[in-house]
């Protein structure tokens, strides 16, 4: 199925997990990485079991924070 | 790194932090990065904090993918975060330097330790094996 990660459109084996999309694209430091699918915060517990369809749009996001 | 900036982008962050204090203020930055040791910085997002705090800050994930998209739509590329210390010099904190998780970006720092004359720093915070290694970047403002 094709789908987009980042921007870029990809070919990807249907069902794919977004646990298994992490690791496919050797995501660094996974722990601080948000995912969005078509916009859509997905909660890090459930990276295993979010199969992704046909279409949807994949962002991933590094946390960004920090203090005095 | 040679990182360039306007000075019309130095003068919203500034005004936007100060609006901000006490708490903390922060962004993103992007723009060309064409990978020869230069960057130019193009647009300075300017963003919720989170924590709403003078002491922490962490970026809204929703405002960040709003401001990713529109980085691609204009054709520029991250090339780091911003945030503000209310009270503290502009150096990475401890806690700056944990949470920094990407050796490739360029953090600001601006500093209202002085309000009459905020100083604005950028740095690399690079992962080593045995931790971080904390590099202060050439800044210059484009003034004009």
């Amino acid at each position: 199925m094709k789908i987009t990660v980042a921007g870029e459109k990809k070919e990807v084996a249907d069902g794919l997990s977004i646990a298994a999309l992490i690791e496919q694209e050797n995501v660094e430091t996974p722990q601080y990485v948000t995912v969005s699918v078509n916009e859509e915060f997905i909660d890090s517990g459930a990276f295993d079991t979010y199969q992704l369809s046909e279409g949807d749009e994949v962002e991933f996001l590094y946390f960004m924070g920090g203090g005095r | 790194m040679r990182i360039t900036i306007k000075r019309s982008d130095v003068d919203e962050m500034i005004r936007h932090a100060l609006s901000e204090r006490p708490d903390e203020a922060c962004g993103l930055i992007a723009g060309r990065d064409p990978e020869d040791g230069t960057r130019v910085i193009e647009k300075v997002y300017l963003l919720t904090n989170t924590d709403h705090t003078n002491e922490h800050f962490s970026i809204d994930p929703k405002e960040q993918l709003k401001a990713v998209k529109d980085m691609r739509a204009n054709g520029m590329v991250p090339l780091g975060n911003w945030h503000s210390h209310p009270e503290t010099p502009s150096r990475p904190s401890e806690e700056d330097i944990r949470l920094a998780n990407d050796s490739r970006a360029s953090y600001l720092i601006l500093s209202l330790e002085n309000e009459d004359a905020p100083v604005l720093n950028a740095f690399c915070i690079e992962k080593k094996e045995d931790g971080k290694n904390v590099r202060k970047e050439e800044l210059i403002v484009l003034e004009g």
